[in-house]
């Protein structure tokens, strides 16, 4: 029987979710005995043509030209997972969103009509519809392993919604707000990383997006309450999840009440 | 009442190496990441000396204390579930081949013993006791109770109650009577560090037996300890009114009140996780790549998670004040109808490690009052 056939792609991203596919290293193998690895130019130059069982997505749509490209990935795909903060949520670049990009690319480049870009940097369930979404900034390696394990065997991938705080409990992590007054996004950020910041004793930064229930304004009062500006709150919750709307919603209020507080 | 004993500080570092030569892995409370939590001990030198820990809703500080005490503080952030009941636990796994389908090797539990039990925590272990031993408990926690077992348990007695203590309201503290092999009060006696020892049982008798000469407790003594433990019990830092408790929560399902409490809750889990009875969990299953090895986990979970009541294609508890109401009338109410009694043990813990200091006996205090949105209980400072 023939293995299903996964293909990966790349929009507006680092290429770091990708590099998290090839860091599994030992079960790369694996992988490669599962599925037929046919369309993965970040590891391989030989090209299978579609369609395919599994794509796999990193990046945000930026361009016109991705933004027709995301419609032909979907064509050629059964099960379109999107992974990473830039396909999930539009990324560390969706913060081009709130500014005028004419005045970055006149100041950036000296041609700027050479160029063609959108006003916006947008996730991929913006464009197309997903059948998955693994969040992270990056993602984490073993969960990329679990989607695609999931895949083959025709089940859920096991990759919680809850917060980051269910992880530092597991692990014993003291709460770094509660115990030092350390500002964390933890209480309203997906688990996924394993709380990683905060047991190097640091607040998270919410590379994983919103949780599944997040109570973002609850959370901005904490803060407030450890010394934290609204202008602070609007650079915390504009970070690689700036775009996704609890995070969105909530530095768009806080941006307006610095303004009127003149912060 | 057993015989009373007393020792310096030495006779506390006898007793954790006389548990060790045993073959123990004495765990007991150490200063890490800021907070006083629990992991192995070497010897009376690992324990927090001259440390405490000022508790209110949502915020912990450790501080110097400026005197010797080693016991000088209350809960931290962890509990014993931790080891009896461990965030993740493998059930089972195995591996299927040609030769047909193999369960693995399971790693032998090992012998605990638990240095520093609180008198609230000895509570807490017994409601567990209760919840996993009667006709209600889940088959997945046989082992517990053999591992319960051969766990020798050091608890001490509480003389300086915490910002958030109500083991008074709770009848569980802050005097252990029951479950403990040895029990410790520390006192200042004369200015000098006093520890008045003892033994709840035969297998603790046994153990102070082997650390004599151990001097017998003077009357005067003694009654210092009883003094400050009635001062103790006298000074909690929150109340909680059990009477007509759970009718109370249990004719309030539909209070508006839960919609408020739903404002302010980040529902992020902190207070079950912190919650020495808070017993839910998930199970997962895992199967490798090739589908030859499966592997089957139990994980702490939380009625805070939405896939905790996930059933029928949509969580049953959708809204947070659904699961604030649940959480808080299980261990307040409908607790007390499964398994007779309640389950909260008065440790103050979910009230500290809520990030945004909700307070359990406010809140219990406020249906009681039937205040439907908030006033004085914008809790934590957040006017």
């Amino acid at each position: 029987m023939a293995l299903p056939k996964l293909a990966v792609y790349k929009f507006a991203s680092c290429d770091g979710c990708q590099l998290s596919i090839l860091d599994v290293e030992d079960l790369l193998l694996d992988i490669a005995s599962v599925v037929h690895i046919a369309n993965f130019p970040e590891a391989s130059r030989e090209v299978i043509e579609g369609p395919y069982d599994l794509t796999l997505v990193e990046g945000s749509i930026t361009t016109p030209h991705d933004a027709e490209r995301i419609h032909e990935v979907r064509r050629q795909s059964k099960f379109l997972v999107t992974i990473g903060a830039c396909a999930t949520a539009g990324g560390i670049q969706a913060l081009k969103n709130w500014k005028d990009t004419d005045l970055f690319t006149s100041t950036v480049y000296a041609h700027p009509e050479y160029l063609d870009t959108l006003e916006t940097s947008t996730p991929v369930k913006n464009h197309v519809e997903v059948n998955f979404e693994l969040r992270g900034c990056p993602v984490d390696k073993m969960a990329l392993v679990e989607v695609v394990a999931a895949f083959v065997q025709g089940r859920r991938p096991n990759i919680p919604e809850y917060s980051v705080c269910v992880e530092c409990k597991r692990q014993g992590t003291p709460c770094v707000m509660v115990s030092h007054g350390t500002p964390c996004l933890g209480p309203v950020t997906q688990a996924g990383c394993g709380a990683l910041c905060p047991s190097y004793n640091r607040g998270c930064y919410g590379c994983f997006g919103p949780m599944e229930s997040p109570n973002t304004e609850m959370l901005a009062a904490a803060w407030q309450r450890l010394g934290v500006s609204h202008r602070g709150l609007v650079d915390a919750f504009r970070g690689f999840n700036a775009y996704a709307e609890p995070f969105r919603i909530t530095s768009d209020h806080h941006e307006a009440l610095a303004v009127a507080k003149g912060e | 009442m057993s015989e009373m004993f007393v020792s310096g500080q030495s006779g506390i570092g006898r007793l954790i190496q006389a548990l060790a030569e045993r073959g123990h892995r004495v765990i007991g409370p150490i200063v890490r990441n800021e907070a006083l939590v629990y992991d192995e001990i070497g010897g009376v030198e690992d324990l927090p000396r001259g440390w405490t820990d000022l508790q209110e809703p949502g915020r912990y500080r450790l501080e110097q204390r400026g005197d010797e005490k080693l016991f000088g503080y209350v809960v931290g952030p962890h509990s014993w579930k931790q080891y009896l009941n461990p965030p993740e636990t493998v059930l089972w796994s195995g591996t299927i081949s040609p030769e047909g389908f193999m369960t693995d090797p399971m790693p032998e539990p090992p012998k605990y013993a638990f240095f520093g039990v609180r008198p609230c925590e000895l509570a807490a272990m017994q409601v567990l006791d209760t919840v996993y031993g009667s006709d209600n408990g889940t088959p997945a926690m046989a082992g517990r109770s053999a591992q319960r077992e051969q766990t020798f348990i050091v608890a001490v007695n509480c003389v300086e109650p915490g910002g958030n203590c109500f083991c008074v309201s709770m009848d569980t503290g802050p005097t252990a009577n029951s479950g403990y092999d040895i029990s410790i009060t520390e006192i200042v006696h004369h200015g000098n560090m006093r520890y008045l020892i003892e033994s709840g049982t035969d297998a603790g008798a046994e153990v102070l037996a082997e650390l004599a000469p151990l001097e017998n407790a003077s009357d005067d003594e003694v009654q210092t300890r009883d003094g400050l433990l009635a001062e103790a019990a006298a000074s909690m830092g929150k109340t909680l009114d059990t009477e007509d408790l759970a009718d109370l929560l249990k004719g309030n399902a539909l209070n508006p009140r839960w919609e408020s409490i739903a404002d302010r809750c980040l529902a992020c889990a902190n207070c079950t996780l912190v919650c020495p009875t808070c017993f839910c969990n998930t199970v997962d299953d895992n199967l490798s790549l090739d589908g030859t090895h499966a592997t089957r986990t139990r994980k702490w979970d939380s009625c805070f998670t939405l896939g905790f009541s996930y059933m029928h294609g949509r969580p049953m508890r959708e809204s947070v004040g659904a699961r604030y109401r649940q959480w808080i009338t299980h261990k307040l109410a409908t607790w007390i109808d499964q398994f007779g009694e309640m389950g909260c043990v008065g440790c103050g813990r979910c009230i500290t490690w809520c990030p945004v200091g909700i307070d359990i006996t406010a809140e219990a205090e406020a249906i009681r009052r039937g205040d439907l949105r908030d006033t004085q209980v914008r809790i934590g400072g957040f006017a």
